[in-house]
């Protein structure tokens, strides 16, 4: 005997209790990197430039660290007690250890040990949205009341690769929980995945490698487009029915276009759109967008958040923001002003700083 | 290697928790089981609100083994909202803008490797501008 599939479209992952965002919280460091320093050691300053400046970690920042900060702000907008968090996952592909999770030191740091879940999820730039994902399941299954998300990276890209120029760092972290406790509900999210090899990294491999023009019609927009295409008309809305949208974005131009593909305006991506001046920071872009795109949400604002990770696919959520965003959007350090705390380096500071230089 | 007491000492780095007095009220930090105000028992768990500011400082540019990849960097005693004193490191601040009475808050960063890049990374707090 089978049980009917109470979800309007089968594919849609929805959960059977109603869940939402309860707090969230961004992380950026305070360093910046101009492109034109990367261009100007690399090409003699020719040649157009991707994004304006990406972020760059301290020397004593990693992902536990970011998260860290991440969780902090997600808890003073949620104000609950962190023992009652059931979950406190980290996506990353820039985890500090290849083995000894980044989410015990988080959840240990913030106070939710030990009665919880804690994991790290991988899945290139995608990992900060499948635990999200995750999280509405442990939550709107009833395993838990609250569950944590976060999406951090401090990724490195070859010097003098294309990739330098915007392997930024920084993210956002969330807490889920009950949809009426919530300042956004997310009404149900989608997934589309394939397996397709446009950017990768070996074990024991600093840098990652890419496959060039690859990674843009197969990968980023066939998923990213199919992704949000399958869950608006699962959901039975259009472009014009949001107020914001955010997208995964690894340059400027790759979301501009795919915002325009699936007709949705600048003006709409405008909020969550921060790789001009932070960089591509993985798997926390999409969750750092968002972040962004909250701290100016009006209560009945209508948000898709599309995320996309190598290797392939694409994690789409349709968001509607409540009342309660008004009182708890303000608990915590915004994003933008983590944007405008910038301290600007140069090309070889940066290189000291990201541990570059062979020592021995 | 320390690794016990890395481990046993995780709660007050990672957090600043520290202790209350439950006779007199006081704020303790580092926790030591006993008030340091009135001499009685205090055992009560308290997570400090990170807030202060500073109230002496050096920069370090000799830094002692296993903090030289960071320096030069400042090394503060901090005045904490709550009363107690706590040296530690600023951070992400420029070392010639720190100044006595700067506030400053607490963050959760890599303090070195317990060893060489293979051992444990030990994460403390350090200060930086509020
Ligand atoms: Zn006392």
């Amino acid at each position: 005997m089978t049980t009917p599939n109470p979800n309007p479209s089968p594919t849609l992952l929805k959960p059977a209790k109603p869940v939402g965002i309860i707090g969230y919280g961004a992380y950026v460091p305070r360093y910046r990197l101009p492109a034109r320093e990367v261009a100007r050691v690399w090409t003699g300053g020719k040649g157009g430039l991707p994004i304006k400046e990406k972020a760059v970690p301290g020397l004593d920042e990693d992902v536990i660290t970011m998260s860290i900060e991440a969780a902090r702000n997600a808890m003073k907008r949620a104000q609950i007690d962190p023992t009652e968090l059931r979950a406190v996952w980290v996506g990353s592909e820039s985890h500090p250890y290849a083995v000894k999770p980044t989410s015990t030191v988080v959840a240990e740091a913030i106070g939710a040990v030990p009665n919880t879940q804690a994991a790290d999820w991988e899945f290139a730039c995608k990992a900060g949205t499948e635990a999200m994902v995750a999280a509405m399941g442990l939550v709107g299954s009833g395993m838990g009341h609250y569950a944590m998300a976060i999406g951090m990276d401090t990724a490195q890209g070859k010097p003098g690769d294309a990739l330098e120029y915007t392997a930024g760092a920084g993210g956002g972290a969330y807490i889920l929980g009950p949809a009426e406790e919530s300042l956004a509900v997310i009404n149900a999210s989608y997934s589309y995945v394939t397996d397709t090899p446009d950017f990768w990294r070996r074990e024991y491999q600093k840098y990652p490698e890419h496959g060039m023009r690859f990674t843009g019609e197969p990968a980023y927009f066939k998923h990213v487009s199919e992704a949000a295409t399958h869950l608006m008309e699962a959901s039975g809305t259009t472009a014009k029915d949001y107020k914001w949208a955010v997208f995964h974005q690894p340059n400027t131009k790759f979301p501009q276009r795919v915002a325009g593909q699936l007709g949705f305006s600048k003006e709409q991506i405008e909020p969550g759109l921060l790789v001009p001046v932070i960089g591509n920071t993985y798997a926390g872009a999409a969750m750092i967008g968002l972040t962004a795109t909250l701290d100016i949400a009006q209560p009945g604002d209508r948000i898709l958040v599309v995320s996309f990770g190598s290797g392939a696919g694409s994690d789409a959520f349709d968001i509607v923001v409540t009342d309660k965003v008004t009182e708890r959007a303000g608990l915590a350090t915004k994003t933008q002003e983590y944007i405008a705390r910038r301290a600007e380096i140069d090309y070889a500071t940066y290189v000291r700083y990201r541990g570059k230089l062979a020592m021995k | 290697m320390e690794i016990p007491r890395h481990w046993r000492l995780k709660k007050q780095r990672y957090g600043l928790v520290g202790e209350v007095c439950p006779h007199c009220d006081a704020k303790i930090f580092p926790p030591r089981d006993v008030c340091p105000n009135c001499g009685d028992e205090a055992k009560e768990l308290y997570t400090f609100s990170g807030k202060g500011e500073v109230y002496s400082y050096t920069t370090i540019y000799e830094a002692p083994a296993g903090y030289d990849t960071n320096a030069p960097y400042t090394v503060a005693i901090v005045k904490l909202e709550e009363g107690p004193m706590v040296t530690a490191q600023l951070t992400d601040v420029d070392n010639d803008r720190v100044e006595i009475g700067m506030p400053v808050e607490m963050v959760t960063r890599k303090m070195r490797n317990d060893g060489d890049e293979r051992g444990l990374i030990v994460y403390g707090y350090k200060f930086r501008p509020r």
